[in-house]
């Protein structure tokens, strides 16, 4: 044999192990899960009856399906933008910072490698009522009113929003920074010789450069917050996803509808919807914002 | 040819006492919790004692999320042949094809009715047959911090014992700062502790109503009694008379051990994690009556036996044996002891009446209830949302009560129709 026909099977038997494994442990479950979508299995009996299209019909009849849908559009909505916008300030900023600027980053970086678990812990006390709230104690402080914020149903989902921008925050930062190092210094040089300000620098070239890096978060980033559950399951009473449903993600209601109600029909269900919108927000995403730009 | 015979009769007797010999092994689990895990060692060990030829191994799991790990393992084929699970799960596990019912030659209905509890028959029965016994069970009991009665000027040995004595001590023990928040609960307020079983079985029947039919496929809670009154005493506690609210210090066990809150209504399963908090002096009593009606939640965890077991006759026979060693007075009474939990047995219970500790859940379980749920966390939801309606959307509790009882029928009619 050829050494080049060596190294190719050589090649192709290396692949197929993390080929198998990715079969067996993702790309299996995952047709099983939707094959579980046509069947009224409840997790504790063997039998599993074929119902076809039952469970997609009658979950959309269920109205807290409806709000889960709701709140993590609206988990996405209010937290990509804010994440990206937030982070990309903060490394523009950071950027020009010479001394400490590896302090800072650490600083930032910090609340991305804690765990998920403890920082939801410690953002419900901060979030409680005064006296032992801390972020009320401030409002109180500057004279402002107290929030109920997670004993509210419409300021619950922003404050876990907020949390969960906090957390992102240093990733993102970490990301645009290294992008931002990317760009060559002659295209700010040659802009500024040729007269242009901060400001038409930052949204001329800049950010048009960063392109691909502000779609990768994005995409990353929606994935993220259409996934979320950890910090819904902690700060929320019971992990029940409320007060009264409004925090529901559609994770948590997988959850729940999979392991409190035995319903695994349904939460398989839950699961394929979920998987389409996934698929139907990045594509998008990736479709509108992959603009290719070179100078 | 006399010694081929010596041989053959000897190898004949080795062979069969090794037959005898083999011992049954039964394999039992239950959730981790180191008190019941060092008692049912405990136990085993006199079982095993008892029956020579019967082997028990015990495997245990973790608390948080033991339902699941059991329901997930019995579709992976791997299970025990007795099984400890929470009352509420059997509707679950007998229509899943789970559970056997016990053997009514040995677990006959006089059995039952003379050795446990009332509510004990009617929480192990399905389709009319018994499917598992318990060792001890749990109780609801007005616990109060005795510290904070005497610095609100209220004796500190005289727990209120009314519903109406109950609101005026909570307003005289509730404590705000300057700018009105709550900083000490009068009473603690958590619907989705033990608040809303306070609400189902206790308030429900002091307020002269039924929750549900007997056959528990009808909530009568909105057609019986006081209706929606029951949920606007409960709610204007939280609103008006402002003693409490969910949520408070993030839950009422903790606002209680951290003595923020006066008094809490909580089960006897709470005695050991108040017991460890240092320089909480607390008591504990029956909980309030209201028109001299009284009542109680009880729930209790209890001993079945799986499918598995009937797989070899001799396995059935030692998960039998076993189950009915669990639940013997004498067990009931180590377990007392050691785990806190209160017998299951009536005339065991009396003994114990005057014990300033156990007295009051015990003195419950004579006139409690243990509510046949379908889907506790659904069940309990239900509860959770009617009170936040009212507490958060300011919906009146006639609304938000029937809306409660609407959604809880779904509950109930959903399983009741998946079960033919």
């Amino acid at each position: 044999m050829r050494l080049r026909q060596k190294k190719i099977i050589t090649a192709y038997t290396f692949l197929a192990i993390p080929l198998l494994f990715f079969i067996v442990v993702r790309f299996y479950p995952m047709v099983y899960s939707f094959w579980l979508s046509f069947t009224d299995w409840d997790l504790i009996s063997p039998k599993k009856n074929f119902i076809g299209l039952l469970n997609y019909i009658n979950i959309f009849k269920d109205e807290v399906f409806v709000k889960a849908i709701i709140n993590t559009l609206k988990y996405v909505a209010f937290g990509v933008p804010a994440v990206i916008i937030v982070s990309l300030y903060l490394a523009l900023v950071l950027n020009r910072i010479k001394k400490f600027q590896g302090f800072y980053r650490l600083l930032y970086v910090m609340p991305y490698i804690t765990p998920l678990v403890a920082v939801s812990w410690v953002w419900k006390w901060m979030y409680q009522q005064p006296p032992i709230g801390f972020i009320n104690n401030l409002l109180t402080i500057l004279g402002l009113d107290s929030q109920p914020f997670l004993m509210s149903t419409s300021q619950a989902l922003p404050s876990i929003v907020v949390t969960t921008v906090w957390v992102n925050l240093g990733y993102c930062v970490i990301i645009f920074l290294a992008g931002l190092q990317t760009i060559p210094q002659e295209y700010i040089e040659a802009a500024k010789i040729d007269g242009a300000n901060r400001r038409q620098i930052l949204w001329r070239i800049t950010i048009p450069l960063l392109n691909p890096i502000i779609v990768f978060l994005a995409v990353t980033q929606s994935i993220t917050f259409l996934r979320i559950f950890t910090q819904v399951y902690n700060m929320t009473d019971q992990g029940s996803g409320g007060p009264l449903n409004s925090t529901k993600p559609l994770v948590l209601y997988i959850y729940q509808k999979a392991f409190m109600s035995f319903d695994m029909g349904t939460a398989a269900t839950a699961t394929v919807i979920l998987f389409g919108i996934i698929m139907i927000i990045t594509l998008v995403q990736m479709i509108i914002l992959n603009k290719n730009i070179e100078y | 040819m006399k010694r081929f015979f010596v041989m053959l009769v000897l190898l004949a007797v080795i062979l069969t006492s090794f037959a005898f010999a083999a011992k049954t092994k039964i394999t039992y689990w239950q959730y981790f919790y180191e008190t019941k895990k060092n008692t049912i060692d405990q136990l085993i060990k006199e079982f095993e004692r008892q029956y020579p030829d019967i082997e028990v191994e015990h495997v245990t799991f973790p608390y948080a999320n033991y339902n699941q790990k059991v329901a997930s393992s019995i579709p992976a084929g791997v299970g025990p042949d007795v099984i400890n699970l929470y009352y509420g799960w059997i509707p679950k596990y007998v229509t899943s094809g789970y559970l056997i019912p016990l053997p009514e030659d040995v677990f006959s209905k006089e059995y039952l009715q003379s050795q446990f509890f009332s509510f004990v028959s009617k929480g192990v029965e399905f389709n009319g047959k018994y499917y598992a016994l318990p060792i001890a069970v749990r109780s609801l009991a007005l616990f109060w911090n005795k510290k904070l009665f005497e610095k609100a000027g209220l004796d500190p040995e005289k727990p209120p014992t009314t519903l109406q004595e109950l609101v005026e001590y909570a307003k005289k023990l509730t404590v705000y700062d300057k700018k009105g928040n709550i900083v000490q609960e009068g009473l603690t307020m958590q619907p989705s502790g033990q608040g809303h079983h306070w609400i189902r079985e206790v308030l429900v029947r002091e307020f002269g109503g039924v929750p549900y039919t007997s056959d528990a496929r009808t909530v009568l809670y909105d057609k019986t009694g006081a209706g929606s009154d029951v949920l606007k005493f409960y709610t204007d506690l939280i609103t008006v008379d402002r003693v409490g609210y969910p949520g408070f210090m993030n839950d009422d066990v903790t606002a209680f051990k951290a003595q923020k809150a006066a008094m809490t209504i909580d089960g006897s399963f709470r005695i050991g994690t108040l017991n460890k908090i240092k320089g909480l002096d607390w008591g504990v009593a029956e909980l309030p009556s209201y028109l001299g009606v009284k009542s109680n939640f009880a729930s209790f965890w209890a001993n079945g036996i799986t499918t598995n077991a009937t797989k070899d006759p001799k396995k059935l026979e030692a998960a039998i044996k076993f189950i009915k060693f669990l639940s013997s007075p004498e067990s009931m009474k180590l377990w007392l002891k050691n785990v806190g939990e209160l017998p299951a047995n009536p005339e065991l219970a009396k003994q114990y009446f005057d014990d300033p500790v156990y007295g009051a859940f015990l003195r419950g379980l004579e006139y409690a209830h243990a509510t046949f749920f379908v889907d506790e966390s659904a069940q309990r939801q239900v509860m959770m949302d009617a009170v936040d309606k009212v507490v958060l959307k300011g919906i009146a509790p006639e609304i938000a009560w029937k809306e409660a009882a609407e959604e809880e029928q779904k509950v109930l009619d959903n399983f009741w129709s998946s079960v033919h």
